[in-house]
């Protein structure tokens, strides 16, 4: 478990970081916390010839709300998400993921921006995302975008990002009164990647869905949006069938495979069984 | 439970003392010693190129561009080990293991070839320089394939061998099993695989080689459970003369069988040691661990259990594959193919039993160890346990009723088995009825009904498991050859303080505590003041090792010979020092007094300063013995394991309410340390029913070669467990103790297995393998759902 050379670089602010990626571009990688690409490193399935740390990045590890929407800096760990009161009190889909990531270890190191940057589809924060409509800032010398996450997660380990960007920031827009959230992760073991995990966004207005979100994790090649889902739930009653029904249709929007942790039949039902689930967790909070 | 804030200082904290374990002082503070905290000058780093295929014509190795690194000092082949005639090493079983490949690969991560240089980084770039020129070969990933008329052979360099086929062993009697069959009412079967499983010591295999051409002394720092063994494996492989090899097993991290064996890097660093007349070290990785080093199961059973209609058991008939990988390199004693597999009659009263075994060549990694057991003894207890309750089922009975009807009374003891072991003590019932108070069985079976008619599924298993351990009486057990004996030597100094040298090596049992204790419980000095030595060959005597359970039967035994023969020589000592005949001397630890006179006294600390300064004209001086123990039979602990689960019927998400395990190991030397082993096994024994399995793809890739695919339980998802203990005492052993290390990893799978396949009876699910993961478990009940 010994990795290649590299170069190590310590970015002290945002510009530096940017600098220094538009130096190496292609051949260096960004590291966060390093629970993701160390042991890429390690097992040699990436050699980066630069790693450019932003951890000592000073500001990068804030949460606060701001301008309708709570703002997470790339550098907020893992457990900040789950200790965060805020969050506790107004973003109940990430507080019932954050504690759910791995272990305390990783926890402790991990970051939010690492997470989502790092785009595996078994990875619980993409999802989290999904359901809330997130947007992610991406900044480079040049400038800077904001991204939704939908557009930001391409593929298996592959997002929009460029080469000299940085990813910065994370927007979820503050759900309205009357929401709730769940994330319901079936896991072998604790610390364990989900087999299968649902998270699910809704809100109620007027006795009615208003409006409501929900994503899938490792039933895909990366995190996947159940619109149809979501949209099936959109003005109709908070009632077990309509829940049933929207379990159904997002196992039909998922795409598992048969691995050792079960069947793509067991994985699909189980995004039934969570989405039905997490959508009744959701609404009884949501009703209060 | 005694505990050391209420003992009177005087007391001597011997047998049934709660000592903490001297070992933690050192672990605790981070100043263990373990292989890779050992550095020695002018030390090189080696580090090995392992197959990508499990099954590949070699057509040649080009190592120019490894060569040419700055900082590579050689780079080993097979070719370069066959000059010296090495590469090929004996296995345990008696077969023989490619050290690097010559002619083709069998598994995946089978050793092509090493690198040694002067930095662990430089060798790790180098290795991935090396170009192999392989072409693929068909692959054979279980015995069923393997025994295929069509299956490629996977060991064509052995003369005669034309299949895969190892071995075939027999045991018990088939035509008396065959009359017991034909005499039943039912005949109850099960067929179920015990998967892959892997030992997973936290701390990996690994050496450092200083053999010093000069002298021909070759010192070996190696992870090893078995230091003695592996020195007389090591002069019968490399030709080294045995006095000029020197095993040190430094503290290990963990063994659980992982350790017995001998491994190619060994001999690679070795052999690159004494080529390069410099200190090689090698630590394999985790994955290296996980995918080339002992494995565990990989048996695929058939059971046939033949009973009368009132639950009476007539007799047992399994038969077996073993899937043994490329090379057969189990660590079994030499007469017993599958190990002591034969006590599959477990703790039932049968008059027949038949086993027949057949082991196979794959293309999977070698050295089927006993993960945490006496050699086959957790399959066999797994398969009749799973028996046990599917056959009160289908006979409408309680299965802890039926276990009772069918135990061995204790007043049958010593009992001999229908494969021929003599039980020594036991007392069924007894662990029986105290496990099934302390879980509340009746009430449970009350409160499932209740559960049951809500629609939930609630199960409750038990498992009345009997091991066999302590090998062994040296008529029967050997393995290459050496016999299985242990010894311990005990040298009392001056000031009554004494070291005892063992030729067992802890891994984590706490023996520099425990056998402290029994030299305490036996002469009477103090566990603090006995400083236990072992795992160095130049410092110990001889023995087979730390596995199977069989230090405290073996080792044990020696210790308390070796404290007795101590005594004796004390005795004289005291009888010269009270001027009386020693026939009149009387010892109750720690004070030898004049019979009718007991306050002429002398301690034995006063004895001991006296053998070497006021000793009997004509007597040696000293006071220190050495002994050898040979023992009269195995030892065979048992006990009752409950365990109750709830299973989510719409996910197969099943979780243990309560686990309750009473544990007889006889005389308990240490109660905390007992605890703590049965703890341990309960927890593995958890991951192996819940979660723990090597698997391969077709293309024998290993799945499991990291600790996100092999799973391990951690303290959140481990039960909670409930002790509690019987203690039957060995007849035959001086200090009447039975070995405990494993009893929980063997006996505890088939309880959570039983728990969760009773929740699911009533839905028709006979079996599910394990792992029982959550995916197996809904994926039985949909198919029970299923209509036939
Ligand atoms: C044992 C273990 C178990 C785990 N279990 C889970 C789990 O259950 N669920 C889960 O979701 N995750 C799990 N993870 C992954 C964990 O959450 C990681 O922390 C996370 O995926 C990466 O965050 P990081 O800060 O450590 O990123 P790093 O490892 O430092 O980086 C990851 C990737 O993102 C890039 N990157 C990092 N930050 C930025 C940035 N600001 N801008 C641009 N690129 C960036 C890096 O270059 C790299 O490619 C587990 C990890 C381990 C080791």
């Amino acid at each position: 478990m010994l990795p290649s050379r590299f170069d190590y670089h310590r970015a002290s602010s945002v510009e530096e970081a940017l600098s220094l990626l538009d130096d190496y571009g292609e051949d260096a990688k960004v590291l966060a916390g390093g629970q993701s690409l160390i042991p890429l490193m390690k097992l040699r399935f990436v050699s980066p010839g630069h790693l450019i740390d932003i951890d000592p990045i000073p500001g990068l590890d804030g949460i606060e709300e701001r301008e309708g929407s709570l703002a997470l800096g790339a550098l907020v760990r893992h457990n900040q998400l789950a200790s965060s009161e805020i969050i506790t009190n107004g973003y109940p889909t990430l507080a019932a993921a954050a504690p759910q990531i791995a272990d305390p270890i990783v926890r402790n190191l991990g970051t939010i921006g690492g997470s989502l940057a790092h785009a595996d589809p078994a990875g619980d924060l993409g999802s989290v995302m999904l359901s809330m409509g997130a947007n992610v800032v991406l900044r480079s010398s040049s400038g800077e975008r904001v991204v939704p996450i939908g557009e930001f997660l391409v593929d298996t380990f592959t997002t929009s990002i460029t080469p000299n960007e940085l990813l910065t920031e994370i927007r979820i827009p503050t759900p309205p009164p009357r929401s709730g959230g769940s994330y319901l992760k079936l896991e072998r073991k604790v610390g364990d990647f989900a087999t299968v995990a649902v998270a699910v966004t809704l809100s109620l207005q007027d006795g009615t869905v208003g409006s409501a979100g929900i994503a899938l994790t490792g039933v895909g090649l990366k995190n996947i949006e159940a619109a149809e889902a979501a949209a099936s739930l959109h003005g109709t009653a908070p009632t077990d069938e309509a829940f049933a029904e929207a379990g159904r249709l997002a196992a039909a929007a998922s795409n598992p495979v048969t691995d050792v942790r079960g069947t793509d039949t067991y994985k699909r039902h189980m995004v039934e069984v969570y989405t039905r689930r997490g959508l009744a967790t959701a609404s009884a909070m949501a009703a209060g | 439970m005694a505990t050391e804030a209420h003992e009177d200082q005087a007391e001597i904290r011997g047998i049934g003392h709660s000592v903490k374990r001297k070992e933690d002082a050192r672990f605790i503070r981070g100043k263990g010693n373990y292989i890779d905290d050992i550095h020695l000058p002018g030390m090189l780093y080696m580090a090995i190129l392992r197959s990508p295929f499990a099954h590949a014509k070699l057509n040649g190795i080009d190592a120019s561009r490894a060569q040419a690194v700055p900082g590579v000092v050689a780079v080993v082949t097979g070719e370069l080990m066959a000059q010296h005639n090495l590469a090929w090493m004996p296995t345990m079983s008696g077969d023989t293991q490619a050290v690097l490949v010559t002619d083709k690969v069998r598994f995946q991560g089978q050793e092509v070839a090493a690198v040694i240089a002067e930095d662990p980084y430089v060798a790790k770039d180098a290795v991935e320089l090396i170009d192999v020129d392989y072409d693929a070969l068909d692959v054979v990933v279980s015995p069923q394939q393997a025994l295929a008329s069509d299956a490629p052979v996977i060991r064509d360099e052995k003369d005669g061998q034309t299949d895969n086929h190892i071995y075939h062993w027999e045991s018990g009697d088939a035509d008396a099993t065959d009359r017991a069959f034909a005499d039943a009412d039912r005949v109850v079967s099960l067929d179920t695989f015990y998967p892959r499983s892997h030992p997973a010591p936290l701390e990996t295999c690994g050496c450092i080689a200083d053999v010093d051409g000069a002298t021909g002394q070759a010192t070996i720092y190696m992870t090893s459970q078995a230091p003695h063994a592996i020195r007389t494996v090591f002069a019968l492989v490399a030709g080294l003369p045995e006095e000029n090899i020197r095993i040190v097993s430094p503290d290990l991290g963990g063994g659980f069988g992982n350790k017995v064996p001998v491994y190619p890097g060994y001999v690679v660093a070795t052999a690159a040691s004494l080529l390069l007349g410099r200190p090689v070290k090698w630590i394999e990785d985790r994955s290296e661990n996980l995918i080339s080093t002992g494995f565990a199961r990989d048996f695929h059973m058939h059971g046939e259990l033949a009973l009368k209609n009132d639950g009476t058991m007539l007799g047992l008939r399994t038969s077996l594959l073993a899937d043994e990988g490329a090379f057969h390199a189990d660590a079994q004693p030499s007469k017993f193919k599958v190990g002591l597999f034969h006590v599959v009659t477990g703790s039932y009263d049968m008059s027949a039993a038949h086993v027949v075994a057949d082991g196979y060549y794959t293309n999977k990694a070698p050295g089927g160890v006993a993960y945490r057991c006496s050699f086959r003894v957790t399959e066999a207890s797994y398969l009749i346990e799973r028996l046990v309750q599917n056959a009160a089922y289908e006979l409408g009975m309680d299965p802890a009723d039926l276990r009772k009807k069918n135990f061995i009374r204790k007043d049958q003891f010593p009992y001999e088995t229908p494969t021929g072991f003599v039980y020594d003590s036991g007392d069924y019932h007894g662990a029986m009825d105290l496990a099934l108070e302390k879980i509340g069985y009746a009430e449970l079976r009350e409160e499932q009904e209740r559960k049951r008619a809500e629609g939930k599924l609630w199960g409750i298993g038990l498992a009345s498991f009997t091991e066999a351990v302590g090998a062994g009486p040296h008529k029967d057990y050997d393995i290459l050859g050496l016999k299985m004996n242990d010894g311990a030597e005990l040298r009392i100094h001056p000031t009554g303080k004494g070291i005892l040298k063992i030729s067992s090596k802890t891994q984590g049992q706490g023996h520099e505590t425990t056998f402290a204790q029994i030299v305490a419980e036996e002469i009477g000095i103090q566990p603090e003041d006995i400083k236990v030595q072992h795992g160095d060959t130049d410092n110990t005597p001889y023995g087979l090792g730390t596995y199977a359970s069989r230090s405290t039967p073996t080792v044990g035994a020696a210790t308390a010979m070796v404290s007795r023969r101590v005594i004796e020589k004390a005795r004289k000592i005291a009888a010269h020092l009270l001027e009386v005949a020693e026939e009149d001397v009387e010892f109750t630890r720690p004070t030898f007094s004049v019979r009718g006179a007991p306050d002429k006294a002398v301690t034995i600390q006063d004895v001991a300063f006296a053998a070497y300064t006021n000793f009997p004209d004509g007597m040696e001086s000293g006071l220190e013995a050495a002994y050898y123990y040979d023992p009269p039979n195995l030892t065979f602990p048992f006990g009752t394991y409950a365990v109750a689960v709830e299973v989510d019927r719409e996910t197969g998400v099943w979780q243990v309410t309560r686990m309750v395990a009473v544990d007889d190991c006889g005389v308990r030397i240490n109660p905390m340390i007992v605890e703590g082993q049965i703890h341990g096994g309960l927890t593995e024994g958890y991951g192996i029913a819940a979660m723990e399995q090597i698997t391969f793809d077709e293309t024998g890739n290993c799945i499991g070669s990291n600790f996100i695919d092999y799973l391990l339980p951690t303290a959140v998802e481990t039960p909670r467990f409930e002790l509690g203990e019987t203690v039957t005492p060995s007849p035959h052993h001086p200090i009447g103790a039975k070995g405990v290390g494993e009893s929980a990893t063997v006996g505890s799978p088939a309880a959570y297995v039983n728990a969760v396949i009773d929740a699911l009876w009533p839905l028709g699910v006979r079996n599910i393998d394990m792992p029982l993961t959550s995916a197996k478990v809904w994926e039985a009940i949909e198919a029970a759902k299923a209509p036939a």
